[in-house]
């Protein structure tokens, strides 16, 4: 459990999260945290809440007020996938997403830059000495406010760290034991690094880079080797998305033998949308790493072992 | 009305996943440190254990593991649709007897059968084993794999130095050979033939017992 002070500490970063959009003209959203239909991911298994799913992200509402005409928006809520328990994961966490209209990943890049420096001066430095509690500036910590931050791409992180290369990490699909093993040790170790241009295949919901199909616009930030967000340049191409989809859904029926809904009304809403990029930042791993806590069921008011 | 209702009975006959409970499997979501596994027909503890999955990627549980008969480790990952054995243990238990050179002889307290374990499975619990004593053994397969002592046990000292009045070596502690012939550190107080009281996970003398 949070101490009476990390309990300010924690309001303080919400408090300095949404004084930083407000002052960069982001709209604050909300979205229905019980959803019908939610992105089919095969790798993130959502809880169920009766005929319903939780939110395992915003993410699909919230491109659809983006496509609704709302240039800039953000939101603080509450996401949950199910079995994702650990010293980084919490099946229920806070995710902090925003969107914004005529920028790729690489505004996102400077958004997260900008984002991560003001929270940490606002509650490490003055912000939050109104509670009379200020997060001691440890060096790593104060390493962050140290610009440019790291850049290193997929490719070069694996030519650089991974004793297998990357082609037969992805042909033999041990890149995510690769990347957790030997790469993610090394990633943002002081100041804060960028990983960017994942493997076409590992798309997702992001857009192709042009000219090269073999590479996705999307990055991953990390911060003394944990990740704390995922962010892309928007897929707006309505078949090609329906596509990705359409090969997830495929897997979900073959691994969970489960019968998922294509988001039909995602689908119709994204050929709206013009450029556009978006971003999910965990909340609460980034407090974790602000308190210096080696435990992310330490950097919420009740973790674990205190339900 | 006997059958039910046949629309009923197709409703429900979707691909159901194996019940791993009833096969006496694990599935990759119960592995947490402590969890006793089974691979390639031996037994293993994880020692620790790490959840991690990358974003968009697969769930990944790392597992560092410690084989219970030859205590070899390895570190292994695996992924959430990896399934596990559970190694056939079993406590019994059983009193310690004697022994005779290397092998030490027990009984089931309940079965009164007798069996015998080698000392290099017993490790340093023989230093703290003595005749009659009450003990769990641990069987895999029906095999003594291992034993596990009374965290106190009481030993009497066969062998000590005279405590020598007036010391002035300034040294708080002595060495004495406890009937088993183990060697520990004690106060310079405990003389032969007392008995001592001895914590077996660390081998420390706690304290003299009084008869």
């Amino acid at each position: 459990m949070l101490t009476c002070g990390e309990l300010h500490l924690r309001a303080a970063l919400f408090r300095a999260i949404r004084g930083h959009f407000v002052s960069q003209q982001f709209l604050e959203v909300d979205t229905p945290i019980r959803q019908s239909v939610i992105i089919p991911e095969a790798n993130i298994v959502p809880l169920r809440a009766e005929e319903e799913f939780l939110q395992t992200s915003p993410e699909l509402y919230m491109k659809r007020l983006l496509a609704s005409g709302s240039p800039k928006i953000f939101q603080l809520c509450r996401c949950f996938r199910k079995e994702e328990m650990g010293r980084r994961h919490l099946q229920e966490f806070t995710m902090l997403e925003w969107y914004r209209q005529g920028g790729d990943y690489l505004d996102l890049m400077e958004d997260c830059c900008r984002l991560v420096r003001y929270c940490i001066e606002e509650i490490c430095t003055t912000g939050s000495r109104r509670d009379g509690e200020l997060i001691p500036l440890r060096e790593k910590t104060g390493a962050a406010l140290a610009i440019p931050w790291q850049k290193v791409t997929v490719a070069d992180a694996f030519a650089r760290w991974s004793p297998l290369e990357l082609e037969r990490c992805l042909a033999e699909d041990l890149f995510d034991e690769m990347l957790v093993e030997h790469v993610e040790p090394h990633l943002g170790v002081d100041v804060p690094c960028f990983l960017y241009d994942y493997p076409g295949s590992m798309a997702s919901l992001a857009r192709k880079k042009e000219g090269d199909d073999g590479v996705a616009e999307r990055f991953e930030l990390y911060w003394q080797g944990i990740e704390l967000a995922n962010g892309f340049s928007e897929l707006t191409d309505t078949d090609e998305q329906r596509r990705r989809f359409e090969g997830e859904l495929a897997v979900i029926r073959r691994q969970r033998g489960e019968e998922w809904t294509m988001p039909e009304r995602f689908l119709q809403d994204l050929g709206q949308l013009q450029e556009c990029a978006g971003i999910a930042f965990g909340v609460d791993r980034f407090f974790m790493l602000l308190l210096a806590k080696d435990d992310i069921n330490d950097a919420v008011p009740f973790g674990r072992d205190d339900l | 009305m006997g059958a039910a209702a046949p629309e009923k009975l197709f409703k429900h006959q979707q691909p159901a996943l194996p019940d791993y409970t009833e096969t006496g499997m694990y599935s990759a979501s119960d592995l947490r440190k402590g969890l006793k596994i089974q691979i390639d027909n031996e037994p293993y503890i994880l020692t620790e254990f790490e959840f991690s999955k990358p974003g968009k990627g697969q769930a990944l549980y790392r597992c560092k593991m410690r084989n219970m008969i030859t205590g070899n480790q390895f570190t292994q990952t695996y992924r959430s649709n990896d399934k596990f054995e559970k190694p056939a243990l079993e406590e019994r238990k059983m009193q310690y007897l004697y022994n005779q050179g290397d092998e030490y002889h027990f009984m089931d307290t309940e079965s009164y059968d007798q069996l015998f374990i080698t000392s290099d499975h017993l490790g340093d619990n023989v230093n703290f084993m003595v005749d009659n004593m009450d003990i769990q053994v641990l069987f895999f397969d029906d095999k003594p794999i291992d034993v596990s002592l009374p965290i106190f046990v009481n030993l009497e000292v066969t062998k000590a130095d005279p405590w020598v009045k007036g010391d002035t070596s300034g040294s708080d502690t002595k060495p004495v050979t406890v009937q088993t012939g183990y060697e520990l550190q004690v106060p310079p107080f405990v003389e032969e033939g007392d008995k001592i009281q001895i914590d077996t996970r660390t081998g420390q003398y706690v304290t003299r017992v009084k008869e």
